[in-house]
């Protein structure tokens, strides 16, 4: 049986999923490596909230999304799709690599 | 050939001055080679099969698997660490009396062994993965001049890492015994806070830990967590240039929980007074 005051709980708690921040306002920014590339290489990030990077491996080989200024790091096999949140960060640029190919750079510049 | 050495040398060094430590921290104990060795192999075997479902893994928990993979490793081997020196902290006193005689106390048999076997299986098994699914896409793009160059490469970078743990090895085992324990303890419980903090990065970038502050301070214009100094102290005390605030709370976390632990255990201990070195901390 669904009372009225069940309804509205549910609606109250349905509303704070839907606007909770964790759900509704973290962006998601793409980066995708091509070709011993980071594209783009230089990815524009908002300051002061949280972002999640989903980092894409379009090569034939594995990787490891690496930045020792984010400090974080994630082995990307090829083909797959990984989830990494960062921030919120101060402005500025944050040099990420490829831990197994360290000339494969990029960098997330937060504005 | 030298690039592949690189990378791998760096991979085993993590490992192999957890080994060398924990080695040094068992010294004594009957067939402590074996359980090292033992924890070694399957660390091997497990690297092998974790980087065979390195994709399964990395995508799995939309695309957190691995974080949460890593977390899990790093605080079982923080769990391992730190039963391993409240054990000690009860029984290294007498262990270290005794260790010069023959007809040893039955109770350095039941010293946890196989907490020091996990911790290095869990090392090797951590590091080994990421060198398995390295030579994999090196000898899959056919770079770095070809397989030969590969495996001369990975067998340098292998030679030179083990040669640092045997290094660190041999710097603590010419500690004369009855002060052995006492630095082997602080040593084991600097690695479990840094192994701690690494964990908690980990979880954070999986965003279920906030970063409570993503960089706290900045040292990285005094030493790099890239550059070869760096990497050890990031390994033996958990040095991180830029940390996050959530890393120094686990940090300081881990080294008053096993710390107090081990005070609490060793003063419990009986025959205290008795003016040997106990192998305790502060």
């Amino acid at each position: 049986m669904v009372t009225p005051a069940m309804t509205r709980i549910a609606a109250v708690f349905l509303l704070l999923a839907v606007a909770s921040p964790a759900w509704a306002q973290t962006p998601q920014i793409a980066i995708a490596l091509r070709d011993h590339h980071f594209v783009p290489a230089n990815v524009p990030a908002p300051a002061g909230t949280k972002i999640e990077l989903r980092v894409r491996n379009e090569q034939k080989t594995p990787a490891e999304f690496e930045s020792s200024s984010l400090h974080r790091e994630q082995v990307v096999t090829p083909g797959a799709t990984i989830s990494v949140y960062v921030g919120p960060l101060d402005p500025g640029r944050y040099e990420f690599f490829d831990d197994f190919h360290p000339a494969t750079r990029g960098h997330l510049v937060v504005k | 050939m030298l690039p592949t050495a690189i990378i791998v040398f760096r991979e085993v060094l993590e490992a192999a001055l957890i080994v060398g430590i924990v080695m040094a921290a068992a010294r004594g104990a009957p067939r402590r080679g074996l359980w090292v060795a033992g924890g070694i192999a399957a660390g091997v075997l497990g690297a092998i099969g974790v980087a065979g479902f390195a994709a399964e893994i990395a995508e799995a928990a939309a695309g957190m698997g691995q974080s949460l993979f890593d977390a899990a490793i790093l605080f079982a081997a923080v769990g391992m660490l730190g039963w391993h020196n409240v054990w000690m902290s009860s029984h290294g006193r007498e262990l270290a009396a005794h260790a010069a005689q023959l007809g040893r106390d039955v109770r350095s048999g039941a010293r946890p062994l196989w907490a020091i076997a996990i911790v290095v299986a869990l090392a090797v098994l951590r590091e080994g993965s990421e060198i398995v699914l390295f030579l994999y896409g090196i000898a899959l793009a056919g770079q770095g001049g070809g397989v030969l160059a590969m495996i001369v490469g990975g067998a340098l970078g292998l030679a030179l890492g083990v040669a640092a743990g045997t290094a660190i090895y041999g710097g603590l085992v010419a500690i004369p015994m009855r002060h052995l324990f006492r630095v082997t303890s602080w040593l084991v419980l600097l690695l479990a806070a840094g192994l701690a903090s690494q964990g908690a990065a980990f979880l954070m970038q999986a965003n279920l830990l906030p970063p409570l502050g993503d960089t706290l301070w900045n040292t990285s214009f005094l030493l790099s967590d890239q550059s070869l100094p760096g990497r050890v102290l990031h390994t033996l005390i958990g040095y991180t240039a830029q940390p996050a605030g959530i890393q120094v709370v686990f940090y300081i976390a881990t080294l008053f929980v096993i710390g107090g632990l081990m005070r609490l255990v060793g003063h419990a201990a009986p025959g205290r007074s008795d003016g040997t070195a106990a192998p305790r901390i502060a």
